[in-house]
């Protein structure tokens, strides 16, 4: 009887957290569609600024914030894919390097994101870049500024454990019986890394593709030094460029406006959008998932 | 035991860290026939069939001294390739493991990782193979099904398709039938009995008649040691030790 009560009021409060967690999911959907809706328009996404960010629309940060996780996901899934594969099909478990390997991994998904921005400018701009400069261009000034290659790249270092992380877990679900029956065909080790183990694990590697997108349109502190422009009327088109981005516009409009009142609806439907480009990215790696997952028919 | 040999151990040792697996091994396989393997679990015979295709290789911190030769080569030099290796020794494992690919791209699987491109060259491979591994009436019409999507017993005749399409000489066949039923099982082993005028078959099984039913010759495994190695039918009505015929008997393992 006692059992059975207990199990009752498991499910309850299991059941109830279910329904918190949702139930705050929607309120903030909702509260900030309808702080935003007044705001929301064709126009609001396709124009630029104006007025002192007072009016106007968003459409150089949705470009910068769709730009800046495309190439941060260009450098980020690639090497924490490759880092995964080494350190799950290679290296030798017990080995001191793999072991540094996975305390960097561990210890650099720990670190605060304000961090990353100052390694970045310290790193990708200070140093790397000024010394690009040095190199090519006679000291003019072209690499050693914020841009959106710093600020991307800075960002993918931000999300590179994410990816790492998932892709791991999905190469320690293909069966050893794969790896054991691709040898003894007379594969080699990278045939059987290519043929049988990468296209078992696509789902995991385009799961850590869509943390790492929702990781890096939402982070604002990796670019605050390294790239994002307060106000920036076009969009960007050379790597050199600075960009706007959603998340630093609402951190803009919420704390320099000069009339923050006039801004809220605009910050309501920034956000708005912002969600709406995660949710647009990640939807894309969905699909891609869920077409490997038909394709390969497990 | 007088055919012409194709496979030549010399005192092998094999260790798993410090535990000693096999304990000085010799034997002579001939070509072209089917050799079982027979022993309590433990007994070192699989690990021996694996010391045949350097399969043992993967795993970690072990140890192995003696002579593997395979066509009077020893397969343990250092400038054995062994990818080379282990496309003249194929393997079929315990359970069945089929690719998450198509039939057709599984039996395609090692033909490629070769090289061979041409479509007709594939197809024809494919064909070849599934009508030695007895398959292709049941699956000629479903190459693009996935190999999952067949029964445990095709499954198993499919990873021998498999094998049989990077032509290999010697099939190493590790428990092949033990998870299967026995309208299956029977399958596999008239099977093996037809590969055997091509290949040199080597065959684990904890199975007394199986082994009674397909193979010439007969080795016992027990705690590493090879007790006693003769031919099937002389092993299964009047073997040489006493250990041998309380195995075979059932009275102990």
């Amino acid at each position: 009887m006692n059992n059975k009560l207990f199990g009752k009021t498991t499910v309850l409060i299991s059941a109830l957290s279910a329904i918190l967690i949702i139930a705050a999911l929607i309120y903030i959907l909702l509260e900030i569609y309808l702080g935003g809706r007044s705001v929301l328009s064709w126009e609001f996404i396709t124009s630029e600024p104006k007025e002192g960010m007072t009016a106007g629309g968003i459409f150089p940060a949705i470009v910068g914030t769709v730009l800046l996780v495309l190439i941060m996901s260009l450098a980020c899934v690639p090497i924490g894919t490759i880092t995964a594969i080494y350190l799950n099909e290679y290296a030798s478990k017990k080995s001191i390097f793999t072991r540094m390997i996975r305390f960097a991994v561990n210890t650099l998904s720990g670190v605060p994101a304000i961090v990353f921005g100052l390694f970045g400018l310290g790193f990708f701009i200070q140093f790397i870049g000024n010394g690009m400069d040095k190199a090519f261009y006679n000291s003019e000034l072209h690499w050693a500024q914020p841009n959106i290659l710093w600020a991307s790249l800075t960002m993918a270092f931000l999300t590179i454990p994410v990816v790492i992380v998932s892709v791991e877990e999905s190469l320690k679900t293909v069966p050893d019986d794969l790896r054991a029956a691709s040898l003894s065909l007379g594969a080699t080790k990278w045939q059987t890394i290519r043929k049988v183990i990468i296209p078992n694990s696509v789902s995991g590697i385009l799961t850590g593709s869509i943390l790492a997108i929702g990781r890096g349109a939402g982070e604002v502190a990796p670019i605050l030094f390294t790239g994002a422009a307060y106000f920036l009327p076009y969009t960007p088109t050379q790597l050199t460029d600075q960009f706007m981005n959603l998340g630093y516009h609402i951190y803009v409009m919420a704390t320099q406006s000069t009339d923050v009142e006039a801004t809220k609806g605009i910050q309501y439907a920034t956000a708005f959008i912002l969600l709406a480009c995660t949710f647009f990215l990640s939807f894309i790696a969905i699909i891609i998932r869920y077409r490997f997952r038909k394709k390969i028919n497990i | 035991m007088n055919a012409n040999s194709k496979i030549k151990v010399e005192n092998l040792n094999f260790f798993y860290g410090p535990k000693k697996a096999l304990n000085n091994v010799s034997i002579i396989i001939p070509d072209k026939k089917v050799t079982a393997l027979i022993g309590p679990s433990g007994c070192g015979k699989s690990t021996f069939l694996r010391t045949l295709n350097r399969m043992n290789d993967l795993i970690t911190s072990t140890n192995i001294d003696g002579k593997v030769l395979i066509d009077d080569v020893n397969i343990y030099e250092k400038n054995i390739d062994i990818v080379e290796l282990r496309k003249k020794v194929g393997m079929i494992f315990q359970k069945s493991n089929p690719f998450p690919k198509s039939i057709y791209e599984n039996v395609a699987y090692g033909p490629r990782i070769n090289g061979i491109k041409s479509k007709n060259q594939l197809d024809e491979i494919v064909e070849q193979s599934l009508i030695r591994s007895a398959l292709w009436s049941e699956v000629k019409d479903d190459l693009n099904k996935s190999g999952l999507s067949l029964s445990g017993g095709q499954q198993q005749r499919l990873c021998i398709a498999r094998a049989l399409a990077v032509d290999p000489e010697i099939i190493l066949m590790d428990e092949p039938a033990s998870a299967l039923d026995p309208i299956s099982t029977t399958k596999i082993e008239d099977l093996i009995f037809e590969l055997k005028n091509n290949y040199t078959i080597i065959i684990v099984t904890h199975n007394m008649q199986q082994a009674a039913r397909v193979s010439d010759n007969t080795a016992f495994f027990y705690m590493g040691d090879l007790i006693e190695y003769t031919s099937t039918q002389k092993m299964f009505t009047n073997p040489e030790l006493q250990q041998t015929e309380d195995y075979i008997r059932g009275r102990f393992g």
